[in-house]
């Protein structure tokens, strides 16, 4: 029983030293820890812009036309939200693997491969997410439009600019949603130090290994931008607000 | 109200007239057995009506009668179950462009004032120099920057008008565009409206407000269960209406 508790009081002990740790290397910069967060960045941020790229025209697309199958379009759109990472990792990798139909373009475990994993990853909820705020202001502008006799170009580019404000935040909860991913960046980057070691697959990595400070400060950082982002889409909803922009 | 009262003449000597191509002329309008259903329900039914090339014509009746639905046929929003609709000798869905509908609720995009005339202006291949021009015209100038869907009521249907006006248009379809309005912004809305006929735009103006009606029509369209009851010029309508829910109406009696 003694031994036990001294047991728990060693480990909360070394869970303290850990933090303290952890934070020593967040407030110093450590090159590691600043290499990894930079890569985590770059990845997320590239693979949420070819989202919005994609998406957000496709989520406008769907939105203002009416065609036959629209309604299974949208079924599966709902549906890919939900994708596993893990089987999204398992599908690119069967594509970039040396005998995959991409394989020739020495893609694996490449950011390369990271960012186009994230994309496949976020694109349906950019997509899925735009499509809904999209087709509720187009509800509301469509008989307006129409009386002014608008191509669907000049429709569709009117209505993603005056969404514009939530359409932010679908981007901000893509961003959200690939930076923490871990399991299809895992697959096809390989978690490989100095090449494709972002912040979730270095805390697998590290958490395993028993290093537990760069896990901690690398899991500081991530919530910190969990919060950022989530602080960033209520201020992008006041600001609209405000400005009666919403 | 004092903004409107030294505003400039929009198509008038300030504001240097656009220069238009020959084009097919929209009127006179023509319908012919004009009938609509929706769900199985007729709500306008075998209407018949000539409007002539100039003026304003007020479309009156009791809510539910079909007057907005009417409205968005001739604009070619909508298309009628049967009979036929003429502009000249175009049909509606060849006209929407000339001409310019204002919603009872405008719809305002989610940007500055300006910015809503801009869109309008770039949109339709006009000069947007005129946007100033524009916004003086309806009293607004000095809202330029605000955002739009900040404006009052009133304002927002006198940017919903400059809009209108925006598109050069031969014809100006208004649907109810004063109601809930206050008198002040009830009387700029009609003095755009005054103007815009003057200056040789067709004016159809849908509206419950009998003074208005007054103000503003030299003829009346009166609906009444979805059927053209009356057709008049304005004077001999107030003074005398031939059936006897169009007097009703007009004395400010319940009409079922």
């Amino acid at each position: 029983m003694v031994s036990t508790i001294s047991r728990q009081v060693e480990n909360l002990q070394g869970i303290g030293e850990a933090f303290g740790l952890a934070w020593q290397l967040v407030l110093t910069g450590d090159a590691a820890l600043v290499e990894i967060v930079a890569l985590s960045l770059q990845v997320s941020l590239t693979a949420t812009a070819l989202a919005c790229l994609i998406g957000l025209p496709l989520g406008a697309i769907v939105a203002t036309l009416r065609f036959r199958g629209r309604e299974a379009v949208l079924i599966l759109m709902n549906a890919l939200m939900g994708l596993p990472p893990v089987v999204i990792g398992l599908l690119v990798y069967l594509y970039l693997s040396r005998s995959g139909p991409l394989g020739f373009l020495g893609l694996l475990y490449t950011p390369a491969a990271m960012i186009l994993a994230q994309t496949i990853l976020i694109t349906p909820i950019v997509a899925a997410l735009s499509r809904q705020v999209i087709e509720d202001l187009h509800v509301e502008y469509d008989e307006q439009f129409r009386s002014l006799c608008l191509s669907r170009g000049q429709t569709m580019r009117a209505l993603i600019w005056d969404a514009r404000y939530s359409l932010l935040t679908v981007g901000l909860a893509g961003f959200g949603r690939a930076v923490a991913e871990v399991g299809a960046v895992m697959i096809v980057g390989g978690n490989i130090d100095h090449l494709t070691r972002v912040m979730t697959t270095a805390i697998a990595l590290e958490t395993s290994k028993g290093d537990l400070p760069l896990a901690l400060a690398l899991g500081i950082i991530l919530l910190v931008l969990a919060l950022g982002v989530n602080a960033a889409v209520q201020s992008v909803r006041l600001t609209a607000t405000r400005q009666a922009y919403v | 109200m004092s903004d409107l009262a030294d505003r400039t003449v929009l198509r008038g000597r300030d504001i240097p007239a656009v220069a238009r191509p020959a084009r097919a002329p929209v009127l006179p309008l023509t319908l012919r057995g004009v009938t609509l259903q929706l769900a199985g329900q007729t709500i306008l039914d075998g209407l018949d009506l000539d409007l002539g090339t100039r003026g304003c014509t007020v479309i009156m009746g009791p809510n539910g009668t079909g007057k907005s639905l009417l409205l968005k046929l001739l604009h070619g929003l909508i298309l009628p179950t049967s009979g036929q609709i003429r502009w000249g000798a175009l049909s509606p869905a060849e006209v929407t462009a000339r001409q310019s509908l204002v919603f009872q609720k405008p719809m305002l995009l989610r940007r500055s004032v300006a910015a809503n005339l801009d869109f309008v202006l770039q949109a339709r291949g006009k000069d947007r120099g005129r946007r100033d021009a524009l916004l003086d015209h309806v009293g607004l100038r000095h809202k330029s920057d605000q955002p739009a869907r900040q404006l009052s009521g009133g304002e927002a249907q006198r940017l919903a008008m400059a809009r209108a006006l925006a598109t050069d248009p031969d014809v100006l379809l208004m649907d109810e565009p004063t109601a809930s309005l206050d008198p002040a912004s009830t009387l700029a809305i009609e003095t755009i409206m005054a103007e815009a006929r003057d200056s040789g735009i067709r004016v159809i103006l849908v509206t419950h407000d009998v003074g208005q009606a007054r103000r503003m029509a030299d003829d009346v369209v009166f609906l009444h269960r979805g059927r053209i009851t009356e057709h008049r010029e304005a004077p001999g309508f107030f003074a005398r209406p031939d059936t006897e829910a169009a007097r009703d109406f007009l004395q400010g009696n319940l009409v079922l």
